[in-house]
């Protein structure tokens, strides 16, 4: 059965008495690309990480169209900075397809095949703790794909990356666009968001403040904030 | 001073000559300690990647009681499983008193909470890294476990080394358990206990070279056995 | 083929068993220091294709193991102690063996002067005069019993000395190692003083009184309190040390050209 659509309603979550984000009611349809912005600590991460699940739920509901034991199969989450398991770029890859209990022929091979697809064919049995920041960042995106989810968490990922490994990383997530994955991503680079966006969530103090398809958004937002946020002012 | 070089020099001939009672008296030392040391890492190793990944009330009094645990008295450790071995005890019944087994218990014991303290400190840290990732991915418990255990060998193995030389030294507890019998029970820390009590200072440092001397080697054996310590590796 | 090798089968099983014979004998310090036992056990694993398997302990901790059941015989020398064992019922009976005697050990500058002492209690009156440092076994062996005696018998009680009286708390050889430390006087037995490696400045200097004199008694434990004790094997050491070759091998046992045990069992 398919993730999608998923609906939050209510959703809210604390830390240590404080809400980190919420009441957030939200609706996400089958296909597209969902960026998230806003100013720091507006609550981006905490969306990202209360949508998968990984952020308690002290409030409210977060359904997906199927059920919630399957659910967490079928997303991935990269995380702002990429987390390296101490072993191997090729055992890195290869560590989701194993938990998933896929035979380890078939798992090295697919782990080696995406390896060269994110230009570390050469680098797979390098210990991915000596990666540079950019190719982290691949490999972690790559690990989180090579399970073919249908849906992608994303947490500002190219926010440590140079041009060029943005231009690759784009490149790749793309492609997992064309070729199903559903991706829900935060990111402070406007020009990115312009590039990828299908649609936008604008967060402002924890809560959703504007939600919209993104060519009307980006043209003329509806909000006096969001307007202050695409012309560059610091807002509260 | 003397008796340091006189027991140097027994040392050497001791060695060289490959007098037997030394080969058999240290090769019941490794017999035992090394024995203790597999038993007591496949207690303490996972024991100690279970309490760093899983939630539980009581987490934090059991670290601390599993730390206090490491500044047992061995001695207090030999009395105790004495008393449980003795023919008037408990577990008298299977005769293990005074045998290298008793031996292998009380150190087993002794080294356990060592290993599992000194393992948890680096898994709860490692844990802490993969904790977001491992959850992310819908792992289950053992999922976890295997995968700290095996990224964190390196510092498992850290901790057992620990645990190898607290017992390849240790003498109080092996002492009562095992009884010191010649041709049986004597080992390395006990022959010189013994050999102390004659006033045979020289044989008795002797001995001790031997020990430390053997400990080395244990220990490098293992680390180059293993290839820590090489370019690009963690 | 068969037979061969069922023959062969049983002549190794027969031969294991031979060889497998071993008892367990909790035996004092002072007994294992005197060098005697490196004598006696390769003859009696000769005579009787017997292993005694030594465990040295200090004397109260013997007894304690002859009650728990966990060796088949002692080897110590406290009369009221054995009594007392004894009277338990963790014992069959005392055979006494052979003697040895106590010396009393001092500097050799011998400030309290009980080289010239006329008896045990006079020296040990010596010493308490001068208040010389005196180290004591001082953990109830048979040893330590038998110096609480001397000071007894010499109108001394121990409970009232001063700092110069040390009490160790461990065996012979520890004793001496501390006494021999801090230059002090300790009563010790002829044969652990002679066979001891440390002896710096001491040296021994009163010896002879008969009520120095150290009996060693062998006490099989009683297998009606403990099944599993090796009663049959005690007895056939026992019978081996009250034997004219124990008597000889005893006798002449010798450490610099000393005799230092005198055989004195009833055959």
């Amino acid at each position: 059965m398919p993730l999608m659509p998923m609906t939050a309603t209510g959703a809210l979550s604390r830390r240590r008495g404080k809400v980190l984000v919420g009441p957030v009611d939200l609706t996400l349809a089958t296909e597209g690309v969902t960026i998230v912005i806003g100013p720091n600590g507006s609550g981006k991460t905490s969306l990202l990480r209360m949508l998968h699940g990984i952020a308690r739920l002290n409030a409210g509901d977060i359904t997906w169209s199927c059920p919630i034991t399957e659910a967490r199969e079928k997303q991935a989450f990269v995380f702002q900075t990429p987390i390296m398991m101490r072993r191997s770029v090729r055992d890195n890859l290869m560590f989701p397809l194993r938990v998933s209990g896929v035979a380890k022929p078939e798992a090295r091979a697919r782990a080696e095949e995406w390896g060269q697809r994110i230009g570390l064919g050469e680098a797979l049995t390098r210990q991915a703790t000596v990666l540079s920041g950019g190719e982290r960042q691949k490999l972690a995106i790559a690990r989180a794909l090579i399970r073919n989810p249908e849906v992608l968490f994303l947490d500002e990922p190219c926010a440590a990356l140079d041009g060029r490994a943005m231009r690759e990383v784009e490149e790749i997530l793309q492609n997992a666009v064309s070729g199903g994955t559903r991706i829900i991503m935060s990111t402070h680079n406007m020009g990115q968001a312009r590039r990828l966006a299908t649609e936008v969530i604008f967060m402002l103090g924890g809560l959703v403040h504007e939600f919209s398809s993104a060519p009307p958004f980006f043209e003329a937002p509806r909000t006096p904030q969001a307007q202050a946020f695409l012309r560059g002012d610091i807002v509260e | 001073m003397s008796d340091l070089l006189n027991g140097l020099s027994q040392a050497f001939w001791l060695v060289v000559t490959l007098d037997p009672d030394l080969v058999e008296i240290t090769l019941r030392s490794l017999r035992v300690t090394l024995t203790a040391l597999l038993v007591a890492s496949l207690i303490a190793l996972p024991y100690a990647a279970l309490l760093a990944v899983r939630r539980f009330r009581f987490r934090r009094t059991t670290i601390a009681v599993l730390n206090a645990l490491m500044g047992l008295p061995p001695v207090v450790v030999g009395l105790i499983v004495y008393i449980l071995l003795s023919r008037s005890g408990p577990f008298g019944v299977f005769g293990l008193l005074f045998t290298p087994t008793a031996m292998i218990i009380a150190q087993v014991i002794i080294i356990v909470p060592l290993i599992a303290s000194i393992a948890h400190q680096s898994l709860r840290e490692l844990w802490s890294d993969y904790h977001d990732l491992l959850i992310s991915m819908n792992t289950t418990q053992s999922q976890r476990i295997r995968a700290i255990l095996w990224d964190g060998r390196r510092a498992l193995l850290t901790a057992s080394l620990a645990g190898f030389g607290r017992a390849i030294g240790e003498v109080g507890a092996i002492m009562i358990v095992g009884g010191n019998i010649d041709h049986v029970t004597r080992v390395l820390t006990t022959a010189i206990a013994l050999e102390t009590g004659k006033g045979d200072f020289a044989l008795a440092l002797a001995l001790g070279f031997v020990l430390i001397a053997m400990a080395i080697a244990v220990n490098m054996t293992i680390h180059w056995l293993t290839q820590t310590e090489q370019e690009g590796r963690w | 083929m068969k037979n061969l090798l069922i023959g062969a089968m049983t002549a190794a099983l027969v031969a294991t068993s031979a060889l497998a014979d071993d008892m367990k004998m909790a035996v004092t310090t002072s007994f294992h220091n005197s060098g005697l036992s490196d004598i006696l056990l390769p003859e009696i694993k000769k005579d009787l294709g017997l292993d005694v398997q030594l465990l040295i302990v200090g004397t109260g901790q013997a007894l304690r193991l002859g009650e728990a059941g966990d060796v088949d015989a002692i080897l110590v020398h406290s009369r009221k102690a054995e009594e007392k064992f004894l009277a338990a019922g963790n014992g069959t009976h005392r055979r006494e063996i052979m003697y040895n005697d106590f010396v009393f050990i001092g500097p050799k500058s011998d400030n309290a002067a009980i080289a010239t002492a006329s008896a045990a209690a006079d020296a040990l009156q010596k010493i308490e005069a001068a208040q010389a440092p005196f180290v004591s076994r001082g953990d109830d062996s048979g040893t330590h019993k038998k110096e609480l005696s001397l000071w007894s018998a010499a109108g001394l009680d121990p409970e009232g000395f001063g700092d110069w009286y040390r009490a160790v708390g461990a065996g012979m050889g520890s004793a001496l190692n501390t006494a021999s430390g801090m230059n002090a006087y300790i009563m010790a037995d002829r044969a652990s003083w002679l066979n001891f490696g440390n002896k710096g400045d001491l040296a021994l200097l009163y010896a002879g009184d008969p009520v120095l004199f150290n009996q060693y008694a062998f006490i099989p434990v009683n297998p009606e309190k403990h099944g599993h004790v090796k009663n049959d094997l005690a007895m056939k050491l026992e019978n081996w040390l009250v034997s004219d070759k124990a008597k000889e091998l005893i006798n002449s046992y010798t450490i610099n050209g000393e005799t230092l045990f005198v055989f004195n069992a009833k055959q």
